[in-house]
């Protein structure tokens, strides 16, 4: 009987609905119900729609088994294996790992994307946050403000590292060098320095994303409940308290959110590196994503370069769950 | 006497729009004198740093795309010192082929968008709607992949596209090797399947009645009532397809089959400067124009994006 309900109720919500689309009293979808279970062969299978079922969920299983379900799981398999394309492949247990943990540059990787990482918050987390406020504040001129933060996002990330790039001409007649020019510094090498590259690059990349997390924010500053900051005037409270203990504490939800979002974004940081450097100068803007791609695509070892990518996707999964986690718990508040 | 009134009356209203949608400062502080000048200056500020900063290196860039490489090179602020240089945008397109580039782009645009609705529509509405034993299943694997980083397969999935199983067929250099694998979007069906479950199911359960198959039940009811979400996952897929860098860069090494984003860079090395200026040029004109003409709809959709993410 459990049997049955459950299929009266997975094919058609209700109860006395039976699977053909027939209204009948409960006792009869009863009856089929209990004969079809005696014969289920493919026949009544396909009458009863399986068939065009089946026709419906095929792109979906064809596209994900392909191309999200199996390399997930050959990743795996893979990162304990050696392949060499001409014979079967072989097991060799955890030495891939080993050979990534033997690198003396997944030091350098690991410490360029924790660069970037530190960088990117401490530069491109508060930003947003301030620009938010300021133009939630802004009336008339609000309209103009969100076009023109959200104008850098429109622009195809390549293009933008390439102009960025053009920018940070490392010769005298550089873009920004002429700007340091006009008040006598010197001029700085930018991504040829090795001090600056880092910073150089998530300055790049801060401009390309701050619009969209601006944009979230002011749509999040809209459902701060103005109650409160009419509670807050009643007692006196001045403009900066009212942000401090009303605006900033409704808003920790998103912002917890957003960082998260953004250090998941920065620990792939890849295309800003190897378009605008490469990995130089001497390593020092080498991502942890650059190195599997090397070791894949140049070196050819895909052995190594998948299980480079499993421990990257383990911290990144770490990460998710926490995002998880913060969402589950900020949108009950 | 008429016009003091209407003024007045304007005033009153403005207050009354302010004080509905009010902000950190209350209608009472706006009116104070020195929160006025405060707020004047900071709307300067901001503004004017924006445009510095936001609309700035657009407006160089087009600058740039019309003149010459010695001028990009040696005097970056000057403004066309040797003369606009018209001829570079004809150049770009003709010399560099960035029409054929761009035509590229398009079409994997296009594509990535059909096959990734493809997907959605379809696996929501057997998972939402038609339900089969096995739906709870799939549901699971599917949102498995969604806490499953893509990292993970990049490498995998490159080996697959060169051998694809079962069928055996290679992939590489064809613009199927973008569009299947973009299709496999968990975020996206997931997003359909709830909206389907959402809409009213009696609704399909008389239209069974009246002898309609799922097939018409698909096409005449559930995808006309979900038009606003289509819209909205399309915008996003074809904005993905249109900024994607690694994987085509991957999967596409013939020169003739590469979107923007992959020959841009590989151009650089050899292009003149004022060529590939005039050539990102080209590539940033269409998605600003459509910017500028559907910023609302943009600027929803990015508020909206963030609620979705939550």
């Amino acid at each position: 009987m459990s049997d049955l309900t459950a299929h009266a109720t997975s094919r058609g919500r209700s109860a006395t609905t039976t699977p053909d689309g027939a209204a009948s009293p409960r006792g009869m979808s009863g009856t089929r119900g209990l004969t079809r279970r005696r014969s289920r062969t493919p026949i009544t299978w396909v009458r009863r729609g399986g068939l065009s079922t089946l026709v419906f969920m095929l792109p979906l299983l064809i596209a994900f088994g392909f191309f999200s379900w199996w390399p997930i799981l050959r990743s795996v398999m893979m990162s304990l294996q050696r392949t060499n394309f001409v014979g079967a492949a072989e097991w060799i247990g955890w030495t891939n790992f080993i050979n990534v943990f033997n690198d003396p540059l997944l030091a350098t990787a690991v410490w360029n994307t924790t660069q970037y990482t530190l960088v990117s918050v401490l530069i491109g987390f508060p930003v947003p946050i301030l620009l938010a406020i300021f133009i939630g504040e802004l009336r008339r001129s609000r309209p103009v403000a969100s076009v023109l933060v959200y104008l850098p996002v429109i622009i195809p990330p390549v293009v933008a590292v390439l102009l960025w790039k053009q920018f940070y001409a490392p010769d005298a007649n550089g873009l920004f060098n002429q700007v340091l020019g006009w008040f006598g510094a010197g001029p700085l090498g930018w991504i040829n320095d090795v001090d600056l590259v880092i910073p150089a690059i998530i300055v790049q990349a801060t401009w390309a994303g701050f619009g969209g997390t601006t944009i979230i924010y002011l749509a999040a500053l809209r459902s701060v409940q103005t109650e409160l900051y009419e509670a807050a005037e009643m007692d006196g409270a001045k403009i900066w308290r009212r942000f401090w203990h009303i605006t900033l504490p409704q808003m920790r939800g998103v912002m917890l959110i957003m960082l998260l979002l953004q250090l998941i974004g920065v620990f792939q940081i890849f295309a800003e590196p190897y378009i605008m450097t490469g990995g130089g100068p001497a390593n020092r803007s080498v991502s942890v994503l650059m190195l599997i791609y090397r070791y894949a695509f140049i070196q050819g070892d895909y052995g190594k370069a998948t299980a480079l990518s499993l421990l990257l996707a383990l911290a990144l999964c770490l990460l998710s769950a926490l995002y998880l986690w913060a969402t589950r718990r900020w949108s009950q508040t | 006497m008429t016009t003091t009134s209407t003024f007045r009356a304007r005033r009153r209203a403005d207050a009354a729009a302010f004080a509905s949608e009010r902000s950190i400062l209350s209608v009472h502080d706006r009116k104070q004198p020195g929160v006025r000048v405060g707020l004047t200056l900071l709307s300067i500020l901001v503004v004017g740093t924006l445009v510095l900063i936001s609309a700035g290196p657009l407006l160089w860039l087009f600058k740039s795309a019309v003149s010459s490489t010695q001028d990009i090179l040696r005097e970056p602020f000057g403004l066309w010192p040797s003369g606009i240089q018209w001829g570079n945008l004809y150049d770009a397109w003709t010399r560099i082929e960035f029409g054929k580039y761009l035509g590229n782009t398009v079409w994997i645009a296009v594509g990535s968008w059909f096959f990734g609705l493809l997907v959605a529509t379809t696996g929501g509405y057997a998972l939402s709607v038609l339900r089969p034993r096995y739906g709870k299943v799939v549901s699971a694997l599917v949102l498995a992949t969604l806490f499953i980083p893509g990292v993970i397969s990049l490498v995998s999935l490159y080996l697959t596209v060169l051998d694809v199983p079962l069928v055996g067929v290679n992939l590489l250099n064809t613009f199927w090797a973008v569009w299947l694998p973009s299709a496999a979007n968990a975020f996206n069906v997931l997003i359909m399947r709830r909206m389907f479950d959402a809409l009213p199911h009696e609704l399909f359960e008389a239209a069974k009645i009246d002898g309609a198959g799922p097939f018409r039940i698909f096409a005449f009811l559930v995808l006309p009532m979900s038009t606003p979400i289509i819209g909205v996952v399309s915008l996003l897929t074809i904005v993905q397809a249109w900024k994607e860098f690694l994987w085509p860069l991957l999967v596409l090494p013939d020169a003739d089959k590469q979107p923007l984003s992959v020959a841009l860079p590989r151009l650089q090395e050899t292009a003149e400067t004022s060529l590939m200026m005039a050539g990102m040029f080209i590539s940033v004109i269409i998605p600003v124009a459509l910017f500028l003409l559907f910023q609302k709809q943009f600027l929803r959709g990015a508020g909206q994006a963030g609620a979705l993410k939550g």
